[in-house]
């Protein structure tokens, strides 16, 4: 991995400053996780103006006001069924599709489950927080069994998806986990996501001080992200642990990285097996 | 040179995706669902042919997505469904007013509520203009015939384009379904519109700036120009400017201008046998052919009947209906469904004729009869000629 970049270089190429300082709360991953992802985009060398970003609803919808990117922001849910028109119609983007866990896995769970079945060369970036933060802190999916959300007074009852696995099974190619406190990683897992020629999927585990955190008592930014390290496992160290031992740890690593026809090729070798020029007007 | 013949046999909806590859669309996602799939069919087929992209999406929320995506990729892009698919992609809709994306969604109607019927009627024509949340106004064509269908549905595609807005299409079962000769013109004889795209630098551009047409020119993904979609209240930049009222109403008021500023482009009404006419029938679609067959036999029986048939039914043509309410002293409304149209033709008729709204609801076309049997009952006593 090179040098990193001064933070204020990074801004200056990739955001627009002048909007800044940003809607979210103190101590929040978004920053995080941009940073992660916009590191990337300049490790892989390809030019920023060939990277869009199909943005859903919730906290990290706001990312394009300050992302100095073309940005595709509409809908709740369905960033993977926007993504997948965008690079089918598209295939010389490099298309990011930005989520949080409760767009990605209940309203656009059924859209994500079909991008990944089809092996869409599209790099989706979850952020999982646990919470719908934008909202207030209603539990999500990806809530942990027994934590507190607004709409969980009691505890939560239902089990959480396990992303990774869910993207797995459907057909993803490239499956990541990883955290906010290990930024050196996020980068060089998105930077492979991003040159992953299919669907990609990077889960990031982050940080929701002021409503996750604060509802659950995880205390600030900075002692939730202690507990998240003491609960991150690495998945060679996973590998030799048991069930039992695992439960409720934050396994970081990739699970999967293969090479399968990706769609938008497919269907273009297609285009040029049957195109007649006559009719190309 | 050219294997296909110009004049062809036509199903209703394979005119819609040829009407659509003619006007220049190369991305179709589709979801199946009667009575619309064959449009989806001949797109899957036709579509790599001109180097442009077919796909099946997990449903009618996820197409509508994909064509938003491909369109802003740059792309001309279209879905087709049918009524409770209609329903599902109202979401996108919506967004894509505010988004401002050019896109075409053609709606073959089938009977509802729920599941309801797989044939036909004329039930989401309220639906296509209130449907959406918001509210704002709408552009939607409704075809009588194969041809029409195919003309329409580039109409259609053309204005999503200029005015970067969403263009339905609300054909319906008995038109989707039916078989008509279509000639295709060559492709330089069709007129085709494109978005408009920025004249100024990229420095200077801001993506959501409205021009003096109140239509932003945003280029396609991938350029200099930085573009910002958001479906949010958003500022010329694109910025979320949600929390100001005065964003709010700009928005919202500039994009139902954009619309309104062409009506009298975008509404088209022919009239048959209008100029002395006494009793009107109006009326939209298949329909229309129907009726125009009632307003001859009424002719022939001595009732001076005549028929206006609108192409265009949103924005509805309140000028050309209040022009006829003052002319004549009935219009007799025949739609397939509980009464829709007629409340419209109500309001623009203001009083000013008596309304006599004919329906049908049980999934098959309004017969001639039925229309010349509200006539005959309506017209004055003295124009009917007594048995022989």
């Amino acid at each position: 991995m090179a040098k990193l970049k001064p933070l204020t270089e990074l801004r200056k190429e990739h955001f627009h400053f002048s909007r800044f300082p940003t809607t979210y709360c103190p101590g929040c991953g978004i920053g995080n996780v941009l940073q992660a992802v916009t590191r990337a985009i300049d490790e892989t060398g390809r030019p920023p103006e060939s990277f869009t970003f199909a943005v859903g609803i919730g906290c990290y919808g706001n990312i394009g006001n300050y992302l100095d990117f073309d940005e595709l922001r509409l809908s709740h849910g369905r960033v993977p069924a926007m993504a997948t028109g965008l690079k089918l119609a598209r295939p010389d983007l490099n298309v990011i599709a930005m989520m949080g866990d409760g767009d990605a896995t209940a309203i656009g769970g059924n859209h994500l489950i079909h991008a990944a079945r089809r092996n869409i060369d599209i790099t989706a970036i979850i952020l999982n927080n646990h919470t719908y933060g934008m909202t207030g802190g209603q539990y999500s999916p990806a809530t942990r069994l027994g934590d507190y959300a607004t709409t969980a007074p009691y505890g939560m009852l239902e089990p959480a998806f396990d992303i990774c696995k869910l993207a797995e099974g459907a057909g993803a190619t490239f499956v990541a986990r990883t955290t906010t406190f290990r930024m050196v990683q996020t980068i060089d897992i998105v930077r492979r996501a991003i040159e992953h020629p299919g669907f990609a999927l990077v889960e990031i585990d982050s940080q929701c001080p002021v409503i996750y955190g604060r509802m659950n008592r995880w205390g600030d930014a900075v002692s939730m992200l202690k507990k998240q390290n003491a609960l991150t496992v690495t998945l060679e160290k996973a590998k030799t642990m048991t069930p039992e031992e695992l439960k409720g740890k934050i396994v970081v690593g990739i699970f999967k990285q293969a090479v399968e026809p990706e769609f938008t090729g497919e269907y273009y070798k297609v285009i040029n097996r049957v195109r007649r020029p006559q009719d190309a007007s | 040179m050219r294997a296909k013949p110009r004049a062809r046999l036509m199903l209703g909806n394979e005119a819609c995706a040829e009407g659509a590859i003619a006007a220049g669309v190369r991305f179709f996602a589709g979801y199946p669902i009667t009575p619309a799939t064959e449009t989806a069919e001949v797109m899957a087929r036709r579509l790599p042919e001109v180097g442009g992209v077919y796909i099946q999406m997990e449903d009618e929320l996820g197409s509508l997505s994909a064509v938003v995506g491909a369109s802003a990729g740059g792309v001309k892009a279209m879905t087709a469904t049918s009524s409770p698919g209609f329903s599902l992609m109202q979401e996108f809709i919506s967004s894509a007013i505010i988004g401002e994306y050019p896109l075409v969604v053609a709606n073959v109607m089938r009977l509802g509520p729920g599941i309801g019927n797989i044939v036909a009627s004329q039930m989401d024509v309220m639906q296509a203009r209130w449907g959406a949340h918001g509210g704002l106004p709408m552009i939607a064509f409704c075809p009588s015939s194969v041809r029409e269908t195919f003309e329409l549905t580039i109409r259609a595609v053309n204005w999503s384009e200029r005015l970067r807005t969403p263009v339905l299409l609300m054909t319906d079962g008995v038109v989707g379904h039916m078989r008509e000769k279509v000639v295709i013109p060559e492709p330089g004889e069709i007129e085709l519109w494109n978005r408009p795209l920025p004249a100024v630098p990229p420095e200077e551009y801001q993506c959501f700036d409205p021009g003096p047409d109140n239509v932003p020119a945003i280029p396609p993904f991938g350029g200099k120009y930085r573009v910002h979609y958001n479906a949010a209240i958003h500022d010329f930049r694109g910025v979320t400017t949600m929390a100001d009222p005065k964003w709010c109403e700009y928005g919202v008021r500039r994009l139902a201008a954009k619309i309104e500023a062409h009506i009298d482009e975008l509404t088209e009404t022919h009239s048959v046998l209008m100029d002395d006419a006494e009793i009107a029938v109006f009326a939209y679609g298949p329909v229309a052919r129907a009726a125009e067959a009632s307003v001859r036999q009424a002719r022939e029986m001595g009732i001076k009947a005549g028929l206006m048939r609108t192409v265009t039914l949103w924005p509805f043509p309140e000028k050309q209906v209040r022009e006829m309410a003052k002319q004549v002293e009935v219009i007799v409304v025949p739609e397939m469904n509980l009464g829709q149209m007629v409340l419209e033709v109500e309001r623009c008729a203001a009083g000013q004729a008596q309304i006599e709204s004919v329906t049908r609801v049980d999934s098959m076309l309004i017969t001639p009869k039925q229309v010349l049997d509200r006539i005959t009952a309506v017209a004055p006593r003295r124009q009917i000629p007594w048995p022989s």
